[in-house]
């Protein structure tokens, strides 16, 4: 491949960079998206979200079959699973993803280069090709959208066979007896949640003393509840010092996190599951200047523009929520604002979903956010229980919190744990983008019978005038 | 592919302007950059030109509408106007069916005032409240219910809706009136002054200025001033020289008020009104301070062309700090100008007229005098620095050499 020129050259084919790519070349730029992987899609859509999410609808079919058809009278005797035609679904998902987004860039006529980009000037890039080959590429505008990694444990190396990463955890080939979730945030859940329905016995051991830390407490403590009735095991305000490798086990040791008696746990398989971190390896940003912060992030301003004109970053490398919708937001947003419009991301108004079952769902401030910054605010809750279509299909766990502010009923934040609670926060998010008061989505007309209508009833909660509590 | 007309950056702080005319009809041809409609707001009138070559396909604001920055005005199609789509001569402004258009422009078709879109919340506060129109502070000027809160909350004159419908009953038509609907700039004019008084503790102060000394300079330098400047040399330099000075030396006069602090402003940009057909306007003259006689009587100039074309901006008119208006072009011997706000004093030019004045050998001389005024903000400016002001630009205008020297 000759040298090329392009207006736009975006490093990384994840969320973020894929949909910067392809906005951009929707903006009239000429583009090329690089990425070392091979098939785009970045973490997400290989060995993250997506590979997860198809695991997780597998297990929970699996789970309905076993422990709740029988609720609704129907038998099936003994259901049992074909790990390896699990698995070959899931790759079958993630390929037809892929596939997806490749098409995107033909139909948008990107330039698709696979390989490991380095910048080497402003401007300049060298791409290693998986070929072998290495080609040089000119750039108006750089945009970085390298992702981020796994975060290691010290002490507990990942060796993606009996320590894994959430990499691995995704193609175990076998269901372990024991698994060990070192992390109760996100991943460690959702992960943890497909083996226990497979049938490992799970303990999820957390640092900080309640599981999905950054989420609202009383979510967080419901969540906790919902899932040791599921059967999982936690072990709170612990913190795992480091790991034995045994021919078939793994040995960890234990301690309370404000220090104290150390124990041992035995685990077949541990999943380390603590967070992510920026990727900027081999990028080359010590050639052009850009020195990552302390954590490892690129700093940026708010045009997403790094100290260096004409190279920006976005998504996870950038630090903010790590998640694959705030990336692509990102990626429109510094599209459009190369093109001179006014790209804009609204991060006050930002969802997070837990794919747990109940899922969890959250957007804007948490009740310890709002009584930290001093903010009088006033909350409605409505539980699943109360909700007739939650109890027609049997899933009444969980309940939907809004919290608006106790003088002008502006929603602030919306916290939701029960059954498609990752949908059901979508209308509240846009309520907030358009600055609604809770009465506003309490007028507004939700259908019935309709898990929905629990948003409604928690919004007419705020003003202590739920109909059906 | 059809393009957008929308609405531009109409300037700091100016949301929305008014549809005055349109130039072109739809069907007519237009060229690139070409004159298609004219926008009022409170204070600027402006052009909106054709984004592209083609036929005027659309005009979906009609003289009269209010539009919001951003807002689709209309639609140029290709040449062979494509309209094949449903559009009732774009008789409904807020039409879902304009925006089933191929995304051509990146702007979607929005309604043309978001500032009249309430949330069910507001809007049901509104009408038990009897509210006819609230600021709205939402996504695009929408009104939230904490709007109406705020709104109800504050009760003074604002919340009773002066706006449509009738809480007076209608005057009585009479062939002898003429009724003309005030011009958003006058509009706007009226709602400033009202709002100058209101506020202000303001008064005005007098003196008399004697321009013999004045006239002999530019008497003696104007020829070769215009020379080598390539600009009259006017009265206005010295007048603004002469602020500058006093300025310097009462900046109380140069401060305004904000809340309970005074903001006391180390800059002089000094508006200088002007008449225009469509009212009057005040462009700033930056930093009088660090600008030449000829620099200031340039600046002057140049806005005053602007503004008998219509194209002052936005930006030329705002932040200034002091105001200088000259009622003697048009003959006034002596008045009380009002505040331009949030400034805290004006001063007011008048007419040079002959009169006899007693000289200090207690001789009779016919002398040029003119009447100055400074009108002030009483609550920003006491009375012994507004009458320090007003002499010390008296000394400089009967004595030149004192701004040369700072004296």
């Amino acid at each position: 491949m000759a040298d090329q020129s392009f207006d736009v050259v975006v490093i990384g084919a994840g969320p973020g960079g894929y949909v910067a790519a392809i906005r951009a070349a929707q903006l009239g730029f000429s583009t090329a998206c690089i990425d070392r992987r091979g098939p785009p899609g970045g973490t997400c859509l290989n060995v993250g979200c997506i590979p997860s999410k198809a695991l997780l609808q597998s297990s929970h079919h699996y789970e309905d079959a076993n422990h709740h058809f029988a609720d609704h009278g129907i038998s099936v005797g003994k259901v049992g699973f074909d790990l390896a035609k699990m698995m070959a679904r899931k790759q079958k998902v993630v390929a037809d993803n892929t596939k997806g987004v490749e098409f995107l860039f033909k139909k948008n006529k990107i330039t698709y280069i696979v390989g490991e980009a380095k910048i080497t000037a402003p401007g300049q890039l060298a791409i290693n090709t998986k070929e072998g080959g290495s080609d040089k590429i000119t750039a108006k505008h750089i945009i970085i959208a390298t992702g981020s990694d796994v975060t290691p444990l010290p002490g507990v190396e990942i060796d993606e066979k009996q320590i894994v990463s959430s990499t691995g955890a995704l193609e175990l080939a076998s269901v372990p007896e024991h698994l060990v979730v070192i992390g109760a945030g996100v991943i460690g859940l959702e992960l943890g949640s497909v083996w226990h329905r497979l049938g490992a016995k799970v303990t999820v051991v957390e640092y900080l003393d309640r599981v999905l830390p950054t989420n609202d407490g009383e979510v967080s403590k419901q969540a906790q509840r919902i899932f040791e009735k599921q059967g999982l095991e936690f072990k709170l305000s612990t913190k795992v010092t480091g790991a034995k490798l045994g021919k078939k086990d793994v040995t960890l040791s234990l301690e309370p996190a404000a220090g104290g008696e150390p124990s041992e746990l035995k685990a077949d398989v541990v999943l380390v599951a603590i967070g992510r971190r920026p990727y900027t390896t081999n990028l080359g940003l010590e050639n052009v200047g850009i020195t990552p912060d302390k954590r490892g992030f690129i700093p940026v301003d708010h045009h997403f523009q790094t100290n260096v004109p004409g190279i920006y970053a976005i998504g996870d490398v950038i630090g903010g929520a790590m998640l694959a919708h705030k990336a692509e937001d990102e990626g429109v947003a510094l599209a459009e604002i190369l093109a001179g419009q006014a790209g804009h991301v609204n991060y006050n108004a930002i969802p997070g979903v837990v794919y747990t079952w109940p899922e969890v769902a959250s957007v804007g401030k948490s009740e310890e956010q709002l009584k930290a910054e001093g903010v009088e605010y006033k909350a409605g809750k409505f539980p699943f229980t109360a909700n007739s279509r939650a109890r027609a299909n049997g899933d009444t766990d969980g309940f939907v919190k809004i919290l608006a502010d106790a003088r002008t009923d502006e929603v602030l934040g919306c916290h939701i744990i029960g059954p498609s609670a990752g949908d059901l926060i979508g209308e509240v998010v846009l309520g907030m983008e358009f600055r609604a008061a809770a009465e506003d989505i309490a007028r507004t007309c939700h259908a019935h019978p309709g898990l929905a209508e629990a948003v409604k009833e928690a919004a007419l909660g705020v003003a202590s005038r739920a109909i059906h509590l | 592919m059809s393009t957008n007309i929308v609405v531009p950056t109409l300037g700091e702080s100016v949301t929305e302007a008014t549809v005055a005319k349109w130039f072109k009809q739809v069907g007519d041809a237009v060229a690139a950059d070409e004159r298609l409609v004219e926008l009022e707001t409170d204070k600027v009138t402006i052009e909106v030109n054709a984004p592209a070559a083609g036929t005027l396909s659309d005009i979906s604001a009609k003289v009269g509408a209010t539009v919001a920055v951003g807002a689709v005005l209309g639609e140029i199609g290709a040449s062979s106007a494509k309209a094949s789509e449903p559009k009732p001569a774009a008789a409904t402004p807020p039409t879902p069916t304009v925006a089933a258009k191929p995304a051509a422009g990146p702007a979607p078709v929005q309604p043309a005032t978001k500032g009249d879109v309430a949330s069910p919340a507001a809007a049901k506060l509104m009408a038990e409240n009897n509210l006819a129109s609230v600021t709205g502070t939402g996504k695009d000027g929408r009104v939230t219910k904490g709007d109406v809160l705020h709104t109800l909350s504050s009760p003074p004159s604002p919340a009773p809706a002066p706006a449509p419908s009738a809480p007076r009953a209608p005057r009585p038509e009479d062939p002898r009136e003429e009724r003309v609907r005030m011009t958003r700039l006058r509009k706007r004019i009226a709602e400033r002054l009202k709002e100058a008084q209101n506020t202000a503790a303001m008064l005005t102060t007098f003196n008399e200025v004697d321009m013999t000394a004045l006239n002999a300079c530019r008497n003696q330098y104007k020829d070769a001033f215009e020379k080598k400047h390539g600009v009259k040399l006017g009265f206005m330099s010295f007048f603004v020289k002469a602020c500058v000075t006093a300025l310097k030396e009462w900046p109380a006069v140069n401060a305004e008020i904000d809340g309970d602090d005074l903001v006391y402003k180390n800059f002089y940009d000094i508006g200088v009104a002007v008449g225009t057909p469509n009212g009057l306007v005040v462009p700033v003259v930056r930093d009088c301070d660090k600008l030449s006689f000829a620099e200031v009587e340039k600046t002057i100039g140049n806005y005053g062309k602007k503004a008998r074309d219509g194209k002052l901006a936005i930006e030329d008119m705002t932040g200034g700090t002091f105001t200088i208006s000259n009622g003697g072009v048009y003959g006034s011997l002596m008045s009380t100008p009002i505040l331009n706000p949030p400034q805290s004093g004006i001063l007011g030019m008048h007419k040079t007229s002959m009169r006899p004045m007693v000289m200090p050998d207690g001789k009779i001389e016919a002398r040029p005098m003119m009447y100055l005024a400074l009108s002030y903000d009483h609550r920003v400016i006491d009375g012994r620095e507004a009458v320090s002001f007003l002499v010390r630009v008296k000394e400089c205008i009967e004595d030149p050499q004192r701004i040369l020297l700072d004296m």
